[in-house]
């Protein structure tokens, strides 16, 4: 039976209502590889309420004149220790490389709807861009089942947590654009060689986290198997909690039409179906 | 044995809106209510303006809409807003729970929308007052020419006081060539009170691209970067008229507050800082009434345009 047809896709799950604003203390800031630093902050009342795919709204210190805060798909959470995976990217990553352990920084969060964990009885396929590993992180401990992961990155020290994801009993396959790690060429590329190698009654149901055009081929490759895709979907931010609507994203309505969502609140993780893409002409 | 010191009696009357202290929140950096409900104690404010509201929903620019920039933000969102029957269905049952003034921001595309949405407010239970947006300078189609061409704002004004039982609150936008002659009008008009700064129309560009920052091309710079400009208008405007004054402008702390209080304004809006710190509204509270306290002011209108200068 084919589910597409005969079943709507499911709503995301409701959003964790409870958010905090903790001063989160630094307990270990490290080069983690590359360019990737690891943030770990104590922060005794957001941790435990952290759902897999949510983020961190901070306030970067020494950065007087960036008046907002910073989100930050959170990587781990336990024991009263949040933490996150980031870059120097810009005006406010830079300011975050001084962090040192004992000082504070203001936090929000959790924040967001972030990925489902229900066991539809699916096989699950984590696909992550960029530093996306880090937001798939929870969902691959939580999640009831096992699956494989795919990680794509421009060059081998791009690709973070491998030996972490298969700790966790997940299947790891490595793609590079320079192909100094695993095949070469964009994740797609081993997505693509898997789905030829599976059993056609293997159900997969992706969980992505990239640059947009990474989502949208994801998505692409589950509406072609009638399998579901939940992306989290990537924006500027400003207050993180839905007051500002800068984060909106487009998304379809069952009327045939559109409107905007927020990625602070309803999102950040979208089914592929629900999103409107920039390139699609929007009714 | 020496009395107790009272409390510093923080209350304002806003143009017929009695508040519990002078400290609000700015239109378009509050939602509506529910987006903070979760992190701070909503009835701790002095009062709350919504969102923008049109006659009809309306989804606003296309992204990005918003853009950091040296100690400010620039927006250009574009008034997206569920219209009347949907702010007044989705949010009033909310807003009525809290035991604080609700001021709802309007706007409109031409004189009669303005009038129209103004005089469906009279009928609905739990608003306070209209804030009259003449001057968000992200709709392309006049509303921000209604703030910045004197005719045009008095017609605005006026068809608005004509239509509406509730106190009205013109927001002044700030780049006119004197602004007395705005806050004047608006008193004129029978506003009671005006509200100001709007944020300030401005560019950002990326130099690699060649492209604006954001899609609407143009936005409004709000924050730190726009508070000296603000403070001048609001110390102009405030000993124009004897209608009480809003200050907004990027208000950061009590002591941004303090400084908007001594150049004339009677109450203040905190905006941008919203979106920094949610609790800074009340914050801001507490700070002012330290600082009455530590000056020995009895009311906070004892603090009200007492610049030295």
């Amino acid at each position: 039976m084919n589910r597409a047809e005969t079943e709507a896709p499911p709503e995301s799950p409701p959003l964790a209502r409870r958010i905090v604003q903790e001063d989160g203390v630094v307990v270990e800031h490290e080069n983690f590889q590359g360019d990737y630093r690891l943030l770990r902050l104590q922060a005794p009342a957001i941790t435990p309420l952290v759902q897999p795919g949510q983020f961190l709204h901070l306030k970067a210190p020494h950065a007087a004149e960036s008046l907002l805060r910073r989100p930050f798909s959170i990587y781990q959470a336990a024991d009263g220790v949040v933490s996150i995976l980031y870059k120097d990217i810009g005006r406010g990553t830079r300011a975050m490389t001084f962090l040192r352990p004992g000082e504070t920084l203001n936090l929000l969060g959790p924040l967001g709807t972030g990925y489902p964990l229900e066991d539809r009885g699916t096989f699950p396929v984590l696909v992550a861009g960029g530093y996306g590993m880090a937001a798939l992180y929870l969902l691959a401990k939580r999640h009831p089942n096992r699956g494989i992961a795919f990680f794509g990155g421009a060059t081998p020290g791009d690709i973070l947590c491998v030996p972490e994801f298969e700790a966790l009993g997940w299947e790891v396959r490595v793609t590079t654009i320079d192909g100094g790690l695993g095949m070469q060429g964009k994740v797609t590329v081993a997505i693509d060689a898997w789905l030829a190698e599976i059993d056609e009654t293997v159900r997969p149901e992706f969980y992505a986290c990239g640059p947009n055009a990474m989502l949208k081929a994801v998505g692409d490759h589950a509406l072609a198997r009638d399998a579901l895709a939940w992306l989290s979907m990537d924006r500027n931010m400003g207050c993180g909690v839905g007051a500002c609507l800068t984060c909106v994203q487009k998304l379809h309505t069952e009327e045939g039409g559109w409107t905007w969502a927020r990625v602070c609140r309803e999102g950040p993780v979208f089914e592929t179906r629900r999103i409107l893409w920039d390139e699609e002409k929007a009714t | 044995m020496t009395p107790v010191q009272a409390a510093p009696d923080l209350r304002v009357n806003l143009g017929g809106i009695a508040m519990k202290n002078p400290v609000m929140v700015a239109s378009g950096t509050f939602g509506y209510g529910p987006e903070y409900a979760d992190l701070v104690d909503l009835n701790q404010l002095g009062a709350m303006v919504v969102k923008g509201i049109h006659l009809e929903p309306t989804r606003g620019n296309e992204t990005p809409r918003t853009f950091e920039t040296a100690s400010g933000l620039l927006n250009a969102i574009g008034l997206p807003n569920p219209g009347f029957d949907g702010f007044v269905k989705t949010y009033m049952p909310f807003l009525r729970q809290y035991d604080v003034p609700v001021i709802v921001n309007i706007w409109g595309r031409t004189v009669d929308e303005y009038a129209e949405v103004a005089r469906r407010f009279n009928d609905v239970d739990g608003v306070h007052g209209l804030e009259i947006n003449v001057s968000c300078p992200n709709i392309k189609e006049g509303s921000a020419l209604f703030g910045t061409d004197l005719d045009m704002f008095r017609r605005v004004v006026d068809a608005v006081r004509a239509r509406t039982r509730l106190p009205v609150i013109p927001k002044l936008a700030p780049n006119v060539g004197d602004i007395r002659a705005f806050a004047c009008a608006a008193e004129a008009c029978g506003a009671n009170a005006i509200s100001l700064i709007n944020s300030f129309p401005a560019l950002a560009i990326d130099a690699e691209t060649r492209r604006p920052e954001l899609a609407n091309v143009t936005g409004g710079l709000s924050g730190p970067a726009i508070k000296p400009i603000a403070l001048k208008l609001v110390w102009e405007a405030a000993r124009a008229v004897s209608i009480p004054v809003v200050g907004i402008g990027g208000i950061f702390n009590a002591t941004d507050a303090i400084e908007f209080l001594i150049a004339g304004a009677d109450a203040v809006a905190i905006g941008t800082a919203n979106f920094t710190h949610p609790g800074t509204a009340m914050e801001t509270v507490r700070g002012i009434a330290e600082y009455l306290d530590r000056h020995g002011l009895a009311r906070v209108g004892d603090l009200v345009g007492t610049l030295a200068a």
